[in-house]
């Protein structure tokens, strides 16, 4: 009994001592870390001011970062990158992330609105980060991630409900019939080519559903990217009459086409000029035509 | 979509300034559309005034014609009417699909006529009471 008790004291006074130790150790790390954070401070001070006698812009960044204490309140940086002539909204948050603060999180790839991951909310607009000039916009420039959406990080959003749209209405080719023979192409016509050339256009990026007042308080609408997808297939004159039916049963749910209230913001943010609301109007009224029969 | 937090400025209505033409189309024909839900009560409780004798009703119309706040109410009622109805022809216009590429114009054509046809009937409206 009593030797025990002389062991937990001996045993706590070490932990005591390797506290101090790690305590030490870690106001060290400390110090070494703010000293490295001033560091970064005067030479992107000095990076900044270097610029005085070149064109810049002015970026007003929102940061969030829910896993850092410091980070939670949501803010805005500035940064005021090097200008140049057809200089996106991507090039100049490259630039600050590489520059400035490596910190600094969005998702990008393709750089030539091919990828649809870099949909942002830039001057109070849906907009592809590399398809938007800062030529064509006032300074500064805000740059916030999508509304209406999850923020993960800095610029990027869960966009896993949005793909969870897309795929309730079932987006790949799925014809009735085959051709017998398994290689043989499956022709199309010119006409209904022409008919869905711009519903095909979609890459996914999501900023049409951001824009949607309606997709906004009603996390069950389809929205208008995947009607979209919906038609693409639906309008395909290639898969047949019966899957059409399926398809068209999939959009006339309660919360399909008959959700859109037409306000046209969809179509107006759209980076691929898809007519979205006249889409999903032409939907509605072939909904309309398959149910009302009078006879 | 869910929310982790309140986003405040980027998700509220401070935001109404970038609506577009459709959106507010779409707020004002709500709006309006509201308005005459409402007017229409106003109506029949002003019409039934007449279950109980001519001379009721004459009263009844005459005191509420005599003050000026019902003349500016009606001038108001015109204009939400008639935005009501210039944007409802042109929302089924929009379901048909037609002139879609115009919707905004539209818009704004409904808004200056409904301007123009209030203000030309400001004078019959208030004839008398000012
Ligand atoms: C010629 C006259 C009218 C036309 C052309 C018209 C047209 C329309 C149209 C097309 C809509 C549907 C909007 C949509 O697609 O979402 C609508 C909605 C509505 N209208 Fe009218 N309307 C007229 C008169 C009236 C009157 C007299 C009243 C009131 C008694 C009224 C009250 C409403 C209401 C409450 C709504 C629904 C608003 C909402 O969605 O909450 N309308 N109107
Ligand atoms: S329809 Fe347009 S805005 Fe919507 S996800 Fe596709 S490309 Fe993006
Ligand atoms: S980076 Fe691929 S769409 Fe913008």
């Amino acid at each position: 009994m009593s030797t025990q008790k002389q062991k937990q004291t001996e045993e706590s006074s070490e932990e005591t001592a390797i506290e101090t130790e790690t305590s030490s150790h870690q106001q060290r790390r400390l110090d070494e870390k703010a000293a490295r954070k001033a560091d970064r401070e005067a030479q992107r001070q000095a990076a900044e001011e270097s610029l005085d006698d070149e064109e810049t812009v002015k970026l007003k960044v929102f940061r969030f970062d829910p896993e850092v204490p410091e980070k939670e309140e949501p803010r805005f940086d500035t940064f005021v990158v090097p200008f140049h002539k057809g200089m996106t909204v991507l090039d100049a948050l490259i630039y600050a992330r590489d520059h400035y603060d490596s910190s600094l999180t969005f998702r990008h790839s393709c750089q030539q609105a091919i990828c649809g991951s870099d949909a942002l909310f830039v001057n109070g607009r849906q907009r592809l980060g590399c398809k938007t000039q800062l030529a064509d916009l006032d300074g500064p420039v805000r740059i916030e991630p999508l509304p209406h959406a999850e923020v993960v990080k800095d610029l990027v959003v869960d966009m896993e409900h949005f793909y969870d749209q897309m795929e309730a209405v079932e987006p790949f080719f799925d014809a009735d019939e085959l051709p017998d023979d398994e290689l043989e192409e499956q022709r199309q016509d010119r006409q209904n080519r022409e008919k869905i050339k711009m519903s095909t256009r979609c890459i996914w990026c999501g900023a049409c559903m951001s824009s949607c007042n309606i997709a906004a308080g009603d996390n069950e609408y389809l929205g208008p990217a995947a009607i979209n997808k919906a038609y693409r297939f639906a309008m395909d004159e290639r898969e047949g009459e019966d899957r059409k039916e399926e398809r068209m049963r999939i959009v006339e749910q309660e919360h399909g086409v008959w959700r859109c209230q037409t306000q046209f913001s969809c179509t107006e943010v759209c980076p691929k000029d898809i007519p979205l609301t006249e889409h999903i109007q032409e939907l509605k009224r072939e909904a309309v035509k398959n149910n009302l029969k009078f006879w | 979509m869910s929310q982790r937090y309140n986003r405040g400025a980027v998700e509220d209505f401070g935001r109404w300034r970038e609506f577009s033409a459709g959106m507010w189309a779409w707020i004002f024909h709500k709006f309006t559309g509201w308005v005459l839900v409402g007017y229409l009560f106003t109506h029949i409780a002003v019409l039934s005034t007449a279950t109980s004798g001519a001379a009721a009703y004459t009263g009844t119309i005459r005191t509420l014609e005599s003050l000026l706040i019902v003349r500016l109410l009606e001038v108001g009622l015109l204009a939400v009417a008639v935005f009501h109805i210039l944007n409802g022809v042109r929302l089924l216009f929009v379901d048909l699909g037609v002139g879609l590429t115009s919707q905004d114009r539209s818009f704004y054509a409904s808004l200056i006529l409904t301007g123009a046809i209030t203000v030309a009937s400001v004078p019959t409206f208030l004839a008398g009471a000012v």
